[in-house]
């Protein structure tokens, strides 16, 4: 038994709910035969990945859901030995390069030559070319990255590639410019409504409206989670009637008992409070830039308006100096991802930690009206 | 087209790297084939062009921002110089997309620069090519090469400099070593003026029969901002959306944004009187005149709002740096205050911040800086 997911997942671009916009216009593409490189970038939860699958069945048919997984063994330049998934079928194959970390340069290149210089040999093939879906795309090191350029030009004529990202702003400006941009925006309010009834009808049973509301509000957009959510409720209470508890994430309310610490008393003890708290939090490996941000966004619901700027600012000050702790030079190799920098040796905690204790001071001072300002 | 038609024994390979040009990118298809062919660059081109004449050539580093016709040019000229017999066994073609570490240099590189080339033959299309007495090694997106594989091909560049030409490819020229720029003369290319853009773009629309009218060439002149390969590709992107559509339509700057990927100019100036930026657009009357909007709540809910239409950081950034410091009522304070916040928060976003949280805070603190 599937999750509810996957099970309506929708498998025709004629079967998608929302931004039909985008599915007459990914349709076209499809039947025209001249299919470009594409990026499809949104939000988590979107539907991007739902579309990418979609407009591959469009292109080449049934045929691409009859999926195999492989692992394949690269070698890095050092001789070490990296394994990668791959999913594939006749007419296409889907990696997800951030796997290699930072030798994922290794795997585009290898893997994409090989790919690139295979014709299909399948005479019934409705296409001539195969396609590659690349997920993450925006975890490629700029390594892997360069990579892509001259081959995505180069190839064409056997490969078109498809790239998914949750935003662009990673992408170097080369990569950007090769390929077709859709953007695939968090679906409304009233999309997400519709989507929710259509998997009650389909699993079935009857939705009550509140209880729409209720899920949708929660989910910030994000409709896998709204339907995972749903289905956590209906096996609940089977009726969704009464008084819904949505289940918060545990570090979520992990998050938020460290915001009302904050808030609640300024003092050395409680700081030390809210280390402890931080380190079970980083041990359970939540990103420091998540902590920060679910804390911050709690607290400021709390706090008086005018403190409220100052807040952000400084949250986002010490987001900054957590993932540039260590300025890697753009010359070294690859894209410093964030677990690079950290392996470096800039502890996440101290800046975790200077924040608290800088929002403490600003709540202080903002009560007892100390001047402050020496300290700074 | 398949591979499977029995044309000949002889034709079968030359089949293989056949491409159906109808689906071969413009990029691609309108390379300039000799150097008289590329846009602008005319100093650049009138030195080479010598270079045709004499027999003699220097090792060459190409500079310039993207698309400005560095591959180009080097292909062309070696093309001309060599003819399609010859090309293969003259020219080696290293890119981003090659192994280029150090023992490539070592090996790859130096062997095939150690090489003799041989006697010219007779070209197959009957045209004579100069083919002067070197082969010629590119080395495309050469910034990408680490400092170690640079190191290497010092001295490689000298011994074999009687046989081998180098001509190094890149985006920075910071990225390249002393030794190595010292070596080799510099080309600067510039970004393309509106004027041999635009004419470039019509040739092409020409040949490919697409009815473009002018405001959408400057639209994808000004999107692509002296980018020629990358004004290109949108039109063709633009131009495959058209014609698939059921009664093909004609291309609109519209189309040309938002394949671009460029944040519609409501949204952004929504979000710009959101801050307590005054915009003077007649068009949102309504959405200006809530001037109490520039709280802390309202712009942390549209930031939201925003970050879940799936718009990019750094889009929304520049465009939104246009904004300000092109806007006519601003002063010089709020606007080099409003500056800083925008260079601060490209660097965060360059080092892999959180992008909501960054938006926020440029959001918060232009509203400060303005207010």
């Amino acid at each position: 038994m599937a999750l509810w997911v996957d099970e309506f997942r929708p498998r025709t671009l004629d079967n998608l709910h929302y931004h039909q916009g985008l599915s007459t216009r990914l349709k076209s593409l499809a039947a025209s035969g001249d299919f470009p490189h594409m990026l499809f970038y949104g939000p988590s939860g979107a539907g991007k990945k739902s579309r990418i699958a979609c407009t591959l069945r469009e292109l080449f048919g049934p045929g691409v859901e009859k999926l195999k997984i492989d692992q394949r063994v690269f070698l890095s330049p050092s001789k070490r030995k990296l394994e990668i998934n791959i999913v594939q079928s006749n007419f296409h194959i889907e990696i997800t390069p951030s796997e290699a970390g930072n030798y994922d340069r290794v795997v585009i290149q290898e893997l994409l030559k090989e790919i690139a210089q295979t014709q299909q040999v399948d005479l019934n093939a409705k296409q001539r070319f195969k396609a590659v879906v690349i997920n993450e795309a925006d975890s490629l090191s700029r390594d892997a990255q360069a990579a892509l350029r001259r081959t995505m030009e180069k190839y064409m004529s056997n490969m078109r590639i498809i790239l998914c990202a949750n935003s662009t702003s990673r992408l170097i400006a080369p990569i950007k410019s090769r390929c077709l941009l859709m953007r695939v925006a968090a679906p409304n309010y009233h999309e997400m409504e519709t989507v929710l009834n259509y998997v009650a009808k389909r699993a079935p049973f009857t939705l009550p409206p509140e209880a729409t509301k209720k899920i949708i509000d929660d989910s910030g957009g994000n409709l896998r989670k709204a339907i995972l959510v749903l289905e956590a409720l209906k096996m609940q209470s089977p009726d969704l009637s009464g008084p819904l508890a949505i289940a918060k994430a545990d570090w979520e309310t992990y998050c938020h008992k460290v915001a009302d610490l904050i808030v609640g008393e300024q003092s050395p003890a409680r700081v030390m409070e809210v280390r402890a708290k931080f380190y079970e939090l980083l041990s359970h490996c939540i990103p420091p830039t998540v902590i920060i941000k679910t804390v911050a966004e709690r607290v400021v619901e709390r706090v008086d308006e005018s403190l409220k700027a100052d807040i952000m600012h400084w949250a986002a000050f010490y987001v900054r100096k957590i993932v540039g702790g260590l300025a890697v030079p753009f010359t070294h190799s690859c894209w410093p991802a964030q677990e690079v920098r950290m392996r470096i040796g800039s502890k996440k905690i101290y800046h975790l930690e200077a924040w608290v204790v800088k929002i403490m001071s600003l709540y202080k001072h903002f009560f007892y009206d100390v001047d402050m300002s020496a300290f700074d | 087209m398949s591979f499977f038609n029995p044309k000949g024994a002889s034709a079968k390979t030359s089949q293989k790297h056949v491409v159906d040009p109808a689906l071969q990118p413009w990029v691609e298809k309108y390379r300039p084939r000799t150097i008289d062919d590329v846009s602008a660059q005319e100093h650049t081109v009138t030195v080479l062009r010598k270079a045709l004449t004499s027999t003699n050539l220097p090792h060459m580093l190409f500079y310039g921002p993207p698309g400005t016709g560095k591959t180009s040019t080097i292909l062309a000229l070696s093309r001309q110089l060599f003819g399609p017999d010859n090309f293969r066994n003259r020219v080696l073609e290293l890119n981003a997309s090659d192994e280029r570490g150090i023992s490539i240099v070592r090996e790859k590189i130096k062997d095939f620069a150690r090489q003799t080339p041989r006697a010219q033959a007779v070209s197959s299309d009957g045209k004579t090519y100069p083919c002067p007495p070197y082969k010629i090694i590119i080395l495309d997106e050469a910034d990408s090469m680490t400092q170690d594989a640079q190191g290497a091909l010092r001295r490689i560049m000298e011994t074999y400099a009687r046989i081998t030409r180098f001509c190094l490819v890149c985006n920075y020229v910071t990225r390249i070593i002393e030794p190595l720029a010292s070596r080799c003369s510099k080309f600067r290319f510039t970004p393309l003026d509106p004027s041999s853009s635009s004419l470039r773009l019509s040739h092409i629309a020409q040949c490919e029969h697409i009815d473009i009218d002018s405001a959408v060439i400057d639209t994808l002149i000004k999107t692509s901002s002296g980018d020629l390969r990358r004004s290109i590709t949108y039109l063709q992107s633009a131009s495959r959306l058209a014609s698939s559509t059921s009664p093909p339509t004609a291309i609109t700057s519209l189309d040309i944004q938002e394949i671009a990927g460029v944040v519609p100019e409501s949204v952004i100036n929504d979000f710009a009187s959101t801050l307590g930026i005054e915009v003077e657009d007649a068009m949102d009357v309504g959405g200006s005149t809530k001037h109490n909007a520039n709280s802390f709540g309202a712009i942390q809910s549209k930031v939201k709002e925003l970050m879940r239409e799936g718009f990019s950081a750094t889009q929304i950034l520049s465009q939104l740096h246009d904004l300000v410091v092109l806007h006519p009522t601003l002063n010089g304070r709020q606007k080099s205050s409003c500056a800083l916040v925008f260079a601060e928060a490209d660097k965060a976003l360059c080092d892999g911040a959180d992008e909501e949280l960054w938006i926020l805070e440029v959001g918060l603190r232009i509203n400060k800086a303005i207010s």
